[in-house]
């Protein structure tokens, strides 16, 4: 059964992308371990404010696990202790009463904290824009049909797909990699007819645009696939080695 | 250069290297499994890789090898420590299927090279390099690599000794190439959802064969080495 438990909240404090962060340790009293973690945080702010102090500044949008916003390394995992779900989905009955949750931003290279657990993910829609797409020629729409499609393949393209490109791969990997989420973003196209045409190019130029964001090299240690909110499979990075290699033995 | 250039470039050229090097040391296991069956036939290997030519740009080979993937290795972990950001985590949870080595390879990898000068040091240079140059570096003909292994590893306590300090190397690399092997299948895009086990179970076994033959004839000479005590 759901009860109130009193805890302890140590979370980042920074001010602004250039000044210096510290932890902050917040006493929490009375909350119902039915409320979300995010719902936690509002409790939190909501004390912070009565107190007259600046309330913690974090990302936030749908709450139902699928905008990827909500980006928080909670006791040293991304989206917290719990399995495949987002912080925002994470609930207060994984936490014990008395005891001290860290909460922190995601720490990488390419994603600069903005203020306190706020960080800048644009290095992931800058990835995308360089070749995350299908161009569309227009026309008369193709009837859905003409084109078949294994349902094995279409499962696969539709797990990869499940990406909500929250970050959480590049923040749990040791290498600061991103490759998880652009092997997702890749396979997804890649694995059916409509993208195969640019599937050469857009490996090319996803990871050219990867690499030059200063995300680090995959190693393989498979903490990126452990941490993903969606469950994204390690065997997608293995599609993009080989879409990536293939197109460059082309050239 | 994409190879130089790209992330998964540079990932592909320390797989390639890799296993080269893997199977260079299947190679070598087998030949040195020969000892423990007849002391003769391994000369015979000896001399087959003493001064020829063809063993000799092996060596060369085999130096690039390990010098490219060793470079590779430092410019890897150099970007991937600031790819990381100057913040580091303050708490750091297990993640689940994570293995220990896969974090560790860079340590791992010198705790392989390290030995590697050690075990350099007493073969190749007392061989090989004596062979080639003509000086005398050990006390035996370069070419009786036998008489050299047996006197390293069965001399009163320092060869126990020498035992325990190649059986640890061989730990080291054992782990190096449990997380190596099928990483660097991966890395060639050499996987997919039904392979990833599979992949996995064979890097595993790879590994095992690779350093099993090396074992069992330290474990030999240890065990030969106790009875003469």
């Amino acid at each position: 059964m759901d009860q109130y438990i009193d805890i302890k909240v140590r979370v980042w404090r920074q001010a602004g992308p250039k000044a210096q962060g510290h932890f902050e340790t917040y006493d929490l009293k009375h909350v119902f371990q039915g409320a979300s973690f995010l719902e936690m945080i509002d409790i939190l702010n909501e004390q912070l404010v009565a107190e007259h102090k600046d309330p913690v500044t974090y990302d936030h949008d749908c709450r139902e696990g699928i905008c990827g916003m909500c980006s928080m390394y909670v006791n040293g995992h991304p989206h917290g202790p719990d399995s495949a779900i987002t912080t925002c989905q994470l609930h207060m009955r994984k936490f014990k009463d008395g005891e001290t949750i860290t909460v922190e931003p995601w720490r990488s290279r390419a994603f600069p904290v903005i203020k306190d657990l706020m960080v800048d993910r644009g290095a992931y829609d800058k990835i995308m824009q360089a070749g995350g797409f299908v161009s569309v020629n227009t026309g008369g729409v193709p009837d859905a049909n003409s084109i078949p499609i294994p349902k094995p393949v279409a499962d696969e393209a539709m797990d990869a797909a499940s990406c909500i490109g929250c970050g959480a791969c590049a923040a749990a990997c040791k290498n600061g990699s991103a490759m998880l989420f652009v092997a997702a973003k890749v396979s997804q196209l890649a694995l059916l007819p409509q993208g195969k045409i640019e599937a050469a190019a857009r490996a090319k130029a996803m990871v050219a645009k990867m690499d030059e964001l200063g995300f680090g090299n995959c190693t393989n240690t498979g903490a990126c696939a452990a941490e993903c909110p969606k469950s994204v499979s390690l065997a997608n990075i293995a599609r993009l080695n080989r879409e990536f290699l293939c197109a460059k033995f082309k050239d | 250069m994409w190879l130089k250039d790209s992330s998964i470039g540079r990932k592909f050229v320390m797989s390639l290297t890799g296993l080269a090097l893997v199977l260079f040391l299947l190679f070598h296991g087998c030949m040195n499994l020969a000892v423990v069956f007849s002391e003769e036939a391994y000369n015979m290997i000896c001399h087959l890789l003493g001064a020829n030519w063809y063993a000799l740009i092996g060596t060369l080979g085999l130096a690039f090898l390990v010098l490219v993937h060793f470079c590779y290795a430092l410019y890897l972990t150099i970007q991937n420590r600031a790819a990381r950001g100057n913040d580091r985590y303050a708490v750091t949870g297990k993640k689940e299927g994570v293995e220990w080595e896969s974090e560790n390879m860079l340590v791992l990898g010198f705790c392989v090279l390290g030995f590697l000068c050690l075990h350099l040091y007493n073969f190749w240079f007392k061989m090989q390099f004596a062979e080639v140059t003509g000086i005398e570096t050990g006390m035996f003909d370069p070419q009786n690599g036998a008489a050299y292994v047996k006197a390293l590893f069965t001399e009163p306590v320092w060869g126990q000794v020498y035992c325990v300090l190649y059986l640890i190397w061989l730990c080291a690399l054992w782990f190096h190439l449990n997380h190596g092997v099928w990483s660097a299948l991966h890395t060639l895009g050499w996987n997919n959802l039904v392979w990833m086990k599979r992949i996995k179970v064979i890097g595993c076994i790879v590994a095992t064969l690779a350093v099993l033959p090396f074992a069992i004839v330290v474990l030999y000479y240890f065990g030969m080495g106790l009875a003469m005590l």
